[in-house]
Formats: structure tokens, C-alpha cells, sequence
């Protein structure tokens, strides 16, 4: 791989150049309006296990996807093909279905005047110079350490280091255009521990748009280790109510499960229990949810939404209270209310923290369960009940006692969220959210 | 040659200036010394989604997508590349990425190649032509009003309709060669009901490796929304299912993800070659009750998770995984067969030329039993009965399952009760297996649509069971 074909910021005005020649084709075949994103990405992930090299991959994906439309008609198309004969045929396929699309009042561009003008440039390309020698030393460092950590770890699933840059540019026939190169480097273990013929698996990971950043080799097969050993045993307990303290790594879930509720999609669609819930008092007073965008260099970030619209800081949750729904142009249109700028998503979320830290919380949870895996599907966002299969520990006096599995734990969104007594200090940095652990007062734990 | 290899290689390598004369030279050159095996994978695919909401079509859209997929293989070590492009340069470069993980050398040997004759499951003409997009658009309209019609508490219908065409050619320096024309169609329809302020939703589709046109027969279109309001009606009455361990009985079809999610995954090749599942080393040993026959299918005419070949090119056949409880064998690719030292099986699947093949399930489904469905519910005191189940997960190490039901009553003394919601079936796949004690004489395969996630990749499944019961197994839920 030479460092011409490398994927980044140097890629972008020839994908703005693409964009242009896309646009121009649909409004030569007749599109009244169009939207175009196109994209450029590549990677490098290196697998090991059990001390061996199991995989290298050469990742390298490109592609664009337009949509247009004949008045308030609407059609999309998509292809991974390139070059002049790929663009036009795209073109036609997007026009076809649009020409029998039914009219939308709500569909179209978001207004041109709300387009972005304010595009900084948000730090988020990093590419690391590391070969898949380097890379495959870097994971059997990892590997190794896992196994040295404790006799009982007897097996390994596999530990990946994978390096990914990108670029995209998004362009619309308003004039807009804008785009981005960015990078995304993990390192992830997987290990097998065993004891008396019982197996248990369990994981630990980072990832950053830095390949520097990354926590060191050593400290991540150690602590899948350590979560691997620390699982066996692990057993159900009897069905009770009791409260539960969601680990900083899965709580971020549950406000995800709060701000697909409160998306325009769903609420239009009349499937989400939190119609209707802007003003309303969901959460304890003390908690807020904020939305910060434009954080250099952080996962989540993004200078404009998918419809070109400027991202910007807000709360959707302020002092307990719901502020803002969670809307792009369309699902804005539909109900009667601006877009947030939230096409394609939120960006990087800060939820409200106290002082406590997961040792602090157990404490003062006194006797519960705390949730270290969550499994299956059990979300129904129409009513909001939830009931997930768990894994995790059971706690007395503030003190672990022994691993637990095969339990279910239940509630009601809604219940839950209005029980939240605490959210930890101990941050979960390496995703779009940023929580630490949550104590929920009481759930049901469904057991032997 | 045959005329589906003359078609696909015509389409796929023709437009590059490729053609099957090239490839032993592409593969002379992958397969070098070191290298144990190779091959090269050529995809094509153009598929479209078409939506219904509000009472108007509001979306649809075409994706094309195509490249070719290198993979160089010594011992347990692959190599891996791919590109959009299918070019000899394109094909090459590829080559050199895939190989690097052997060190380089002169050029390997390449067997001659062979097609298998292979059963044709499905026809190869494209199934999203058999309708223009007029009529496509028209029948999702029909099936909207026809729903809406049907009872005053819809408050919300969604209809959608998808379809993919697949060309695939295959060519391996062990001498495979192999093309298959896969079509795949799906029809869903989702409902919302409301009643004094309460909203459920329920939802149903089909499909299978067949044209549009099999939405129009049978009146499967419509099926498919009386169905979902069905279930969206019994969700309305719902009540909050128990907590705690007790008897289930799961409905036949669809609730076979149970067997998919507990003891099919832990049948695939890889995670037994690596010692990973809780079925590691015990063929031959007893893994559920005597009672349970299980079998892997990816022969069945026509249906969602069928394949004349797999993604090597090996055939696919019917695979016993469990004779009367006993573990007969597991699910393989060519690489975990060789490893391993048995047959591959015909398992061998990837989502795209983009994606390393990995052994993956085709249909699978538990066979008939001789209990009559009735006489089994009357056997249960106080348990739950499941008539439809949502997704499920497992950990194949552990052997932990969870899945969520969409559709369950209570039983009581023997009878079939109130529905309930919110309930989650928590358990491990052997010991689940090995608590069977009643099995149906009511085989049914489910409706064709399954998807299986593994490592990222998504790929079409069947599931199937006859009605069955499970002694005893944790049920989450939050009432008494």
C-alpha cells in the first residue's frame, strides 16, 4: 500500500468534483431537486489467536447514493459501481422509482436558507502509519497478555486490531456541499476462561480516531482476561425486585433507547411510548441530557447533519425535563416542527453525572444486581416495556458476591427512567455517549 | 460449460475483459507455495426496497453492488482483499494483498476445474422484473386499503416489498467451479391498533427464493396483514407475563429461532475447530433428549435460507446435526472442514464479496414428533405457551440464549388463557435441549423471513419446528 492510495483529506475535492457531475446528471434527466453523498473508505484488520496470525484483510469500499425529486416525488438509488455509464444508470433507476412514488407534502430538500454555512474543520482524521506486521505484533502483545494474566484462561476468540479511514462529501442541488476524512483504530480481545468443564467468554476493547490513543495492549487482553475469569461460575438467582446498577458500558443503551423514542420517525409513526412527552418531567431533576456536536476529534462528531443543516449544542433533557425532540427536515415536516439537525442522528451525548464512582454506587445499592451484559432483543418501543436476558454480579453490602447468568430483568422505560437514583463518574468514553454507570431503584430480576 | 456458468461468467468477467480462461493464471498466482487453498469470488447484485406508509408510497430505492473477493489460505491463516472492480489489474493487485500472508514464491498448482452438477432450487430469471414498478406500486396500495379496511382500530398500516438478484461465480485453485443465480424476495406488513388509549403493534411477512409474483398467489399478500393484525389485537389484551422458571410450550414454525439461536450456532465448524462452543468435542455424545432430531437443510425448494451451492461452490445438502439427541456432526466450510479433517458440508456463506465466507446455518428445524399440539398443552399445569417469538442471541460459549416472544399466553391447567407481553425466554442450549419432553406431529417451516447476524455479516435463514415443550425455563417478565 503506497501512500498515494491512502484514503484522506487529499480524496476530497475529487469526490466535491463527483458530487457536482452526479448532480449535474439528474438535473439533465429531469430531478427538480437532488441529494448526493459519496464515499471513499479503507482499512486494514489483522486477527490473531492463540499466539497465530488467523486473518488479514485489505478493506477498500467506495460507492455514492443518490436521491431526487420530481416535484414532491421521491426515489433513491445507490451503486458501488464508478464512472460515467454507473452514474447514469443510477440516475435513471433513482428517476424511475421516483416518477411512481406517490407526492409527499413533507418530502423535499430542507430549505436552502438553512443550509450550513460554518463547516470547521473537526479533527477527526488521524491515519496511523502501522503495517500488518506492526498490527499483528501489537494484537499477539494483547493476546499474550490475556493469557498471562490467569491460568484459568485456557482458550482464545480471537483478538483484532483494525485501522479504518474514510471519506465522504455530501452535496445537494441547493448548492451545498460539504465533507470529511476520518479515521477510526480499535483494538478488541476476546478470551475463553474455564473451570470445572464450564466455559465463559467476556471482551474488552478501545477505539479512537487516533491509533496513539489507544489504551496500551497489555491493559486491554488483561482486563477481557480478568471479565473472562471473573464470569465463571456465574449462575441465576432467584426471581425478585431489587435494584440494578447498569455498568458506565451499557448504560449509554438505555438513553439510546430515550432518544429513538423521541425521534421524529417514531413519533410520527404513533410507535413510540414518549408521544406527546416534550415539557414533560421523564427523569429526575437533577439529570440532563445535552447533545455537544462539534467536539475535535471525538467519535460522534459531525459539522452538519444529512440534510447539510448545521449541527449545534442543545438539551433534549434539562433539569429532568424533555426540550427537544430529536428531528431531521422530513420527520420535522411531519410534525409541524423544525429540524433539529439531527438527520442521520445524534452526535456525541453527555449525560449528567454525580460523584460517585461504580464502587460508590455499589454502596449505596446495598443489595441488587449489577449488569455487566445485556443479550437479546426484549424492547418493545411502542409501550416502552423492556425485558432483556443479563449478565453480571450479585451484590450484598455494597460487595460483590458471586457471577450471575440467566436471568432476565424487566421493567417500563418510563419506570425506569424516573428511577434512575444516580449516574456514576467512572465515564464510558469510547462511544458516542458519555455516561457512567446507572442505579435504577428497583426492577424485576427474573430467575430460578 | 454449463449455461448458468456461461451467463454468469458472461456478465460478471465479460464487461472487464475477464473470462474463465483467466482465472487458473490469476490463481496460479495466489496459490503459491504455503498457501494450502484459494479462491476468487465474483458477486453481483442488484436489489430495490419499495414503502408504504401513510397511505402513500413514499420511498423506494435501487442499489447495484459488485466486485470480486481474493482469499489466500495456509494453515489457519487467511489472507483477504477485494475490489469493486473486476479487471485483470483489479484482480491482481488483489491477488498480491491476499498472498502476502505467505511469503512470496514461484507460482503454485492449480487442479483443473470441475463443476458439480448441482440441483437448481430456484429459477434464474430476475424477480424484480416480473412486476413493473407501476404494478409493485399498485399492490402495495391495494394490500394499504385492504388492511385499513379491516377493523377501526388501525391506526397506523406500513407495507414494504424488497427484492435481490444475485449472480455468483466461484473459481478455487482446488479446482471448484461453480455459478449460481440466486433471486430472494420479502413482503412485510405492520400494523399499529389503539384502543382506549392503549397501542400494540403486530407484524408478519414471507418470502422466499422466488419472484414477486408468489405475493399474489394464494392471497399471501393479505395473509400476511391479517396476520399482523391478529397479533396486534391479542397485544392489546395483553397482560404482564410472570417471572420466574416454569413449563413452555413453543408454537411450530417461526419459533424455531429457538433452535437457530440455542443449538444452531453452536453446531458451526469454526467455533468447535477452536474449541469456543459448549458443543466442542462431543459428537456422539447425548445433547438433548432423545426426543429431538435436528437437521440443517439448505436443499429445500425455493426457501429463504436454500442454496443450490455455497458461497466454495460445494453443493448443499441436508445435514443431520442431531439424531435422537445424540450430536451427530457440525455445520462447515472448506476451511474448518480441512482443519477439522471432515467433509465440508455445504455451509460455507458470506454476505458479499467484501466478506470472508465463515460456516453459517441454511434452514434449520427440528423434525416431526408424535405428540398431538392439543394433548401437549393439556400436559402443563401453569406454564406459558409461545405462538411467536421476536430475535434472539446466544453465547455459544456459555450456551446462553435469550429471546423475546411477540406473541405468548399463559396456560393454565392445561388450557390456553391470557396472552401476555414483555416476556423474555432466558436458558442454555443444551440444558434448554435436554429438558424437550414433548415433541408435535405439527412440523412447520417459517414463513421466509429470517436473517442471521454473525461477526457482522447478514445472511438469509429458514427455521422450523413442530409444536414442542421445554420443561422448564426462565421467563422474564414483571408481573406475579
Amino acid at each position: 500500500m503506497s501512500a498515494a492510495d491512502v484514503v484522506g483529506p487529499q480524496a476530497l475535492p475529487q469526490l466535491q468534483e463527483q458530487v457536482a457531475r452526479i448532480i449535474a446528471e439528474a438535473k439533465a434527466q429531469g430531478a427538480s431537486a437532488c441529494e448526493v453523498a459519496v464515499s471513499v473508505e479503507q482499512g486494514l484488520s489483522t486477527s490473531v489467536r492463540q499466539g497465530e496470525v488467523e486473518t488479514v484483510e485489505f478493506n477498500r469500499d467506495q460507492g455514492f447514493g443518490i436521491t431526487l425529486y420530481l416535484g414532491q416525488r421521491k426515489g433513491s438509488a445507490s451503486t458501488s459501481a464508478s464512472g460515467e455509464a454507473a452514474i447514469r444508470e443510477t440516475v435513471a433507476a433513482a428517476l424511475g422509482i421516483a416518477k411512481h412514488a406517490s407526492e409527499d407534502d413533507c418530502s423535499g430538500l430542507a430549505d436552502a436558507e438553512l443550509m450550513a454555512r460554518d463547516l470547521p474543520d473537526l479533527d477527526l482524521y488521524h491515519a496511523w502509519d502501522i503495517t500488518p506486521e506492526q498490527a499483528i505484533e501489537r494484537a499477539l502483545e494483547c493476546e499474550a497478555a490475556a493469557f498471562a494474566t490467569d491460568s484459568r484462561i485456557k482458550n482464545a476468540d480471537g483478538t483484532s486490531l483494525n485501522t479504518h479511514q474514510g471519506c465522504r462529501v455530501y452535496g445537494n442541488s441547493h448548492g451545498f456541499v460539504g465533507g470529511y476524512a476520518s479515521t477510526r483504530q480499535s483494538l478488541s480481545c476476546v478470551m475463553i476462561a474455564e473451570a470445572d468443564g464450564l466455559m465463559q467468554r467476556d471482551y474488552w476493547y478501545d477505539v479512537s480516531r487516533r491509533g496513539e490513543d489507544l489504551a496500551s495492549a497489555a491493559s486491554i487482553g488483561r482486563r477481557a482476561a480478568e471479565r473472562a475469569v471473573s464470569r465463571l461460575g456465574a449462575r441465576p438467582v432467584p426471581t425478585c425486585e431489587v435494584p440494578v446498577l447498569f455498568a458506565a458500558e451499557l448504560a449509554g443503551g438505555l438513553f439510546g433507547h430515550f432518544l429513538s423514542a423521541v425521534s421524529g420517525g417514531s413519533l410520527y409513526r404513533k410507535s413510540s411510548f414518549l408521544e406527546g412527552s416534550l415539557g414533560q418531567v421523564l427523569f429526575p431533576e437533577w439529570l440532563s441530557l445535552e447533545e455537544r456536536p462539534r467536539i475535535r476529534g471525538a467519535l460522534g462528531s459531525a459539522s452538519f447533519d444529512g440534510d447539510g443543516l448545521a449541527t449545534y449544542s442543545k438539551f433534549f433533557v434539562e433539569k429532568g425535563q424533555v426540550q427537544s425532540y430529536v428531528l431531521g427536515t422530513y420527520s420535522g415536516r411531519k410534525l409541524g416542527m423544525p429540524s433539529t439537525a439531527n438527520s442521520g442522528g445524534v452526535h456525541n451525548l453527555f449525560v449528567s453525572h454525580g460523584d460517585d464512582d461504580q464502587k460508590a454506587l455499589l454502596k449505596r445499592m446495598g443489595r441488587g444486581l449489577l449488569v455487566t451484559e445485556l443479550m437479546g432483543q426484549g424492547l418493545n418501543m411502542v409501550t416502552g416495556d423492556y425485558s432483556r436476558g443479563a449478565g453480571g454480579y450479585w451484590v450484598e453490602n455494597g460487595e460483590i458476591q458471586f457471577p450471575v447468568q440467566e436471568v432476565t430483568i424487566a421493567g417500563n422505560l418510563r419506570d425506569m427512567f424516573k428511577q434512575i437514583v444516580a449516574v456514576g463518574n467512572d465515564l464510558e468514553l469510547r462511544g458516542n455517549t458519555r455516561t457512567g454507570s446507572v442505579l435504577i431503584e428497583k426492577m424485576t430480576v427474573a430467575g430460578s | 460449460m454449463s449455461d448458468m456458468l456461461l451467463s454468469v461468467s458472461e456478465h460478471l468477467l465479460g464487461p472487464g475483459g475477464l473470462s474463465i480462461d483467466h482465472l487458473p493464471g490469476v490463481l496460479g498466482e495466489l496459490a503459491g507455495p504455503g498457501i494450502d487453498a484459494a479462491d476468487l469470488y465474483f458477486h453481483g447484485q442488484v436489489s430495490e426496497t419499495w414503502v408504504l406508509e401513510d397511505g402513500i408510497v413514499k420511498e423506494g430505492s435501487f442499489n447495484l453492488d459488485q466486485g470480486v473477493g481474493v482469499r489466500a489460505q495456509s494453515g489457519e491463516k487467511t489472507g483477504f482483499a477485494y475490489s469493486n472492480a473486476i479487471t485483470p489489474d483489479a484482480l491482481s493487485q488483489a491477488a498480491r494483498a491476499a498472498r502476502s500472508i505467505a511469503r512470496a514464491g514461484q507460482q503454485g498448482r492449480v487442479q483443473a476445474f470441475v463443476s458439480p452438477e448441482v440441483a437448481r432450487l430456484y429459477a434464474p430469471e430476475n424477480p424484480l422484473e416480473v412486476l413493473t414498478r407501476a404494478e409493485k406500486v399498485e399492490l402495495l396500495k391495494r394490500v394499504d386499503v385492504a388492511t385499513r379496511a379491516l377493523d377501526p382500530r388501525i391506526q397506523q398500516v406500513t407495507v414494504s416489498l424488497a427484492g435481490v438478484w444475485e449472480r455468483i461465480l466461484v473459481a478455487a485453485a482446488d479446482g471448484s467451479l461453480g455459478a449460481d443465480i440466486r433471486p430472494l424476495v420479502r413482503f412485510n406488513v405492520s400494523v399499529i391498533v389503539e384502543q382506549n388509549g392503549r397501542r400494540e403493534r403486530g407484524g408478519q411477512g414471507g418470502g422466499g427464493r422466488s419472484d414477486y409474483l408468489y405475493f399474489l398467489t394464494e392471497d399471501r399478500a393479505m395473509g400476511y396483514a391479517r396476520e399482523a393484525l391478529r397479533q396486534a389485537l391479542v397485544n392489546l389484551e395483553a397482560i404482564p407475563a410472570p417471572a420466574g422458571s416454569m413449563p413452555v410450550v413453543m408454537g411450530a414454525g417461526w419459533s424455531g429461532v429457538l433452535l437457530h439461536e440455542a443449538v444452531g450456532h453452536g453446531l458451526e465448524g469454526d467455533f468447535n475447530r477452536k474449541g469456543s462452543s459448549a458443543y466442542s468435542g462431543r459428537v456422539g455424545e447425548k445433547v438433548a433428549s432423545s426426543l429431538c432430531t435436528i437437521v440443517d437443510d439448505g436443499t429445500l425448494f425455493g426457501r429463504r435460507g436454500s442454496l443450490s451451492m455455497d458461497d466454495e461452490g460445494t453443493p448443499t445438502q441436508c445435514t443431520t446435526l442431531i439424531e435422537n439427541g445424540v450430536l451427530k456432526g457440525y455445520m462447515q466450510d472448506k476451511l474448518n472442514a480441512r482443519l477439522m479433517g471432515v467433509a465440508a458440508t455445504g455451509n460455507g456463506r458470506r454476505e458479499s464479496y467484501a466478506h470472508l465466507p465463515m460456516p453459517r446455518m441454511t434452514n434449520t428445524y427440528m423434525l416431526a414428533g408424535e405428540s398431538d399440539p392439543e394433548e401437549i398443552i393439556r400436559s402443563v399445569k401453569k406454564g406459558i405457551y409461545c405462538a411467536n417469538l421476536g430475535g434472539g442471541q446466544v453465547d455459544i460459549t456459555s450456551g446462553k440464549f435469550v429471546f423475546s416472544t411477540s406473541e405468548a399466553y399463559l396456560i393454565e391447567d392445561g388450557k390456553i388463557t391470557a396472552p401476555v407481553k414483555g416476556a423474555t425466554l432466558i436458558g442454555n442450549g443444551p440444558e434448554a435441549m435436554s429438558k424437550v419432553s414433548m415433541v408435535g406431529n405439527d412440523l412447520a417451516l417459517d414463513s421466509g423471513v429470517g436473517t442471521c447476524g454473525k461477526d457482522g455479516q447478514s445472511v438469509p435463514v429458514g427455521v422450523g419446528q413442530p409444536t414442542l415443550k421445554i420443561d422448564l425455563i426462565t421467563v422474564g417478565g414483571t408481573g406475579a
